[in-house]
């Protein structure tokens, strides 16, 4: 089978192909520079932000391929609407921001190479980043190493207060106790536990079953799926065996999983009225791609939602359609990327520089802004206090907000419901103190 | 109890169901042509989102349409997949037959592409692959239709270049006059909601459960489809033909049946079943790029425990497969053992999904130790492909 390959050949398609690679080159080169364009209209100098030109560099670090794009993109547009905003006002210290693309590409390993690529190569003077629990705890040793600044977006599972990372997302404390006390209050004591088989999950189901227990529930059982899963049967009688009567579904699931999860909930006649679970995965857009006519009555918990009222919101939103187009919509995830830039901002103001990361870093203690879930401070453990909201799928795809706190709850990263990080605490301000110390 | 046990048996039956439809068009691909198709999960994932068009169509028609969209999603998606697999089968696999390494690596590559494409596929993309095979296949149709040779050799390196030019040129000057009406994707990165039409949502009740309208509409759709399957094998001739080629193909050949267009009509059909099974399974689960990757183990495990070959082997292995799944991760089996302690505490110790998954495969590997053909071997003499 094998045909001969004589040299005219060799030529011909040699030739083909090396036409070919110079025009996507060629076309590749121009995607790259009009994208830059677009973040940065004026030409970047080369000696980037260190050398103390007119641009101040940061990176954000994403995926963009790969199965969190789904998730991460639209941080990353949030990210980069909040820069924009700041360069038409006039940008930070009288310079531009220019930012650093790089794609993580759903692959921990990638992001710890692109973490190090913006720190030592591009020279930033901060990376906002990172989704997934697995992709921060991986580029973490990177920014210890070198002692520079990443801003995490994301709500997670809490137990780490590092130096170099500031968390914009809700600790647990700051989404899940709060939505379990008002599940006891208001919907029953009997809990059914279901989430996804990996660590932000399995450590989320720990607190809620040391709460419940605390605060007179029962938890009659509890199932993981594994990631992308769909097979959810089994789950679907083992509910109904624990919970004959009706009873709390908690759920902690991700990903694909959520979908056909209430899709066969809706199908085995397990209604929000008798069965409402709470949800920590799901928000505005996790509800369009599953289908708001399978989760309308069902709960969530977050700090924000596209219905929460205020101004500040308004502008955020309409900013955002503005942009992105209009049938786009907000999460909590993209709220905290977009002030977690903000808050950077205020932080370098203050300090009056954005190279001396320590200068930064202390000044970024205690600066509040008027976000659009409310008015957040940034704590010296560096988390944020911030208001917790309970919403309710109405059947547009947006939540109605049933709950909210009376203030903005202060951040408790290291858990106090299990035994080997109870007492601790964490704060930065205070260099005897540091990220982990047994509180008085 | 009794309806206990009749739950658990449809619940094991409608796990099953689904495992069967999406096994049905790889016990095809696989089983009869022995090819190692990877892309099999992107075929089921095109039917899923073709079923998606398909509702977004009859959305605008309003509601008495809207309700039936489902069996034209059904038809649409079968066609839809048939094609790429039509397609994919005359531009890839052709020329691998016999390489099962090859097939496998190239096959794989072809999801991948399949995967990236639903994300971010948009009409510049379309218009411009569209303008570039036009130009390159046509103007090689042309080429090859002219009495003139002479300078035929440098077609390839002449047309190739210059079509895909004209195509990224046609592609950019969309995209800057257009702006966003062309340059956004169709789908995008996330995943898209199929809503079932109003009939197939809740279930039937039944005593204490409920059995689910989606579940007993794949069961249906299954046994349909495994029937016709079997109709169209046995009694027409075209089944005759692929049957003859699947056991020995040069003899075939010998015996005048057509045996490029008997693989690519084979082919055609088990990538049309998977679109099916994509249809099916949009009711149930997720719809996005990843939805293939979710099914494709499972439907490779359920055809290699049947028995590669062997329809039937694949119907047995579905259900069985289902079956034990679900008493295994129910529970169900740990209460029935509850007299004997040591069993139930077994039982219960996998009875959480992962570690079903975990029995289920421990089972299999077991099995296939003391039945390496299946359950149904193959047997006679066969040509090794």
């Amino acid at each position: 089978m094998i045909k001969k390959f004589n040299r005219r050949k060799f030529l011909v398609y040699g030739s083909a192909t090396f036409g070919t690679s110079l025009l996507l080159k060629a076309c590749a080169n121009d995607e790259t520079t009009t994208t830059t364009s677009a973040t940065n209209a004026s030409s970047p100098t080369a000696t980037g932000a260190s050398g103390g030109g007119d641009t101040i560099r940061v990176g954000i670090l994403h995926s963009l391929s790969g199965t969190m794009a789904i998730s991460e993109q639209s941080v990353v547009d949030a990210e980069q609407l909040a820069i924009e905003e700041i360069n038409n006002a006039g940008g930070v210290l009288g310079k531009r921001i220019e930012a650093i693309v790089e794609d993580g590409a759903s692959n921990w390993d990638t992001f710890r190479e692109k973490a190090t690529k913006l720190i030592d190569q591009d020279r930033v003077v901060a990376v906002f980043g990172c989704w997934t629990s697995a992709s921060r705890k991986n580029v973490l040793p990177v920014f210890e190493q070198k002692d520079h600044m990443l801003w995490y977006p994301v709500q997670y599972e809490g137990q780490e207060c590092s130096r170099n990372i500031f968390y914009t997302g809700a600790a647990p404390n700051q989404q899940i106790e709060p939505s379990v006390d008002w599940l006891l209050q208001n919907k029953g004591t009997d809990f059914f536990l279901v989430g996804s088989d990996y660590v932000f999950p399995r450590t989320a189901n720990t607190i809620i079953k040391a709460q419940v227990a605390e605060k007179g529930g029962r938890v009659l059982g509890e199932d993981y799926l594994p990631l992308g899963n769909t097979e959810v049967t089994p789950i679907i009688t083992k509910i109904r065996q624990a919970l004959p009567n009706g009873g709390v579904i908690y759920n902690t699931l991700n990903g694909d999983s959520n979908v056909a999860f209430f899709k066969q909930l809706q199908g085995a006649g397990l209604t929000p009225d008798r069965y409402p679970s709470m949800s920590v995965s799901i928000a505005e857009e996790e509800v369009r791609a599953i289908g708001a006519d399978y989760l309308e009555g069902h709960y969530a918990a977050w700090n924000y939602f596209q219905t929460v009222e205020t101004p500040e919101n308004q502008r955020f939103v309409q900013a955002f359609r503005q942009k992105y187009g209009q049938d786009r919509v907000t999460n909590d995830p993209m709220e905290a990327a977009y002030i977690a830039v903000y808050l950077w901002k205020q932080a370098v103001e203050k300090a009056g520089t954005a190279e001396d990361l320590a200068k930064v870093r202390a000044a970024a203690y205690g600066q509040t802004l008027n976000a659009p879930e409310g008015t957040v401070t940034m704590q010296p453990n560096h988390h944020i206090s911030k208001v917790v909201r309970i919403g309710q799928v109405r059947n547009d795809g947006m939540f109605e907000i049933v709950n909210s706190t009376d203030s903005a709850v202060e951040p408790i990263p290291w858990n106090q419901f299990v035994k080997e990080t109870k007492g601790y605490a964490c704060d930065w301000s205070d260099p005897n103190k540091g990220g982990r110390f047994k509180a008085a | 109890m009794l309806i206990g046990l009749f739950d658990g048996l449809f619940n094991g039956i409608s796990i099953g169901a689904v495992l069967l439809i999406a096994a049905l068009g790889l016990a095809i691909v696989f089983g009869l042509m022995g090819v190692i198709n990877l892309a099999h999960g992107e075929l089921m994932m095109l039917g899923a989102y073709t079923t998606f068009v398909v509702q977004n169509a009859f959305r605008q028609f309003g509601e008495p349409f809207f309700e039936i969209y489902i069996f034209f999603a059904l038809i649409a998606a079968f066609f839809v997949t048939a094609g790429v697999g039509l397609i994919l089968e005359r531009g890839v696999i052709r020329y691998l037959y016999g390489r099962p390494l090859e097939t496998l690596l190239a096959t794989w590559g072809v999801s991948l592409i399949l995967q990236q494409f639903v994300r971010s596929v948009n009409w510049v993309l379309v218009i411009g692959l569209a303008v570039f095979c036009v130009l390159f296949f046509g103007g090689l149709w042309i080429l090859n239709h002219r009495q003139n040779r002479a300078f035929h050799k440098w077609a390839i390196a002449a047309l190739l270049p210059l079509s895909l030019g004209i195509a990224i040129a046609v592609g950019r000057f969309l995209a800057d006059t257009y702006q966003l009406a062309v340059t956004r994707p169709w789908f995008g990165a996330q995943n898209v909601d199929v809503s079932a039409p109003t009939w197939l949502r809740g279930g039937l009740p039944l005593g204490n459960f409920q059995l689910p309208y989606a579940r007993l509409f794949i069961i249906a759709l299954t046994i349909v489809c495994v029937a016709g399957l079997y109709y169209f094998l046995q009694r027409s001739p075209w089944g005759l033909r692929i049957r003859a080629v699947t056991q020995n193909r040069s003899m075939s050949s010998c015996l005048g049946i057509p045996t490029q267009k008997v693989d690519a009509l084979t082919f055609a059909l088990g990538s049309g079943l998977a679109g099916v099974a994509g249809c099916a399974i949009s009711y149930l689960g997720s719809v996005g790029p990843n939805t293939g990757q979710n099914y494709i183990v499972d439907t490779f495990m359920v055809v290699v425990v049947g028995g590669v070959g062997k329809l039937v082997g694949t119907i047995v292995a579905a259900l069985a497969i289902g079956t034990v799944n679900y008493l295994v991760g129910s529970g169900t089996l740990a209460i029935l053992f509850t007299p004997i302690q040591p069993l139930a505490d077994f039982f219960t110790f996998f009875a959480t999904t992962s570690m079903a998954k975990v029995m289920v495969f421990a089972l299999i590997i077991a099995f296939l130790q003391v039945r390496p053909g299946g359950i149904f071997p193959q047997k006679g003499r066969t040509v090794d492909a």
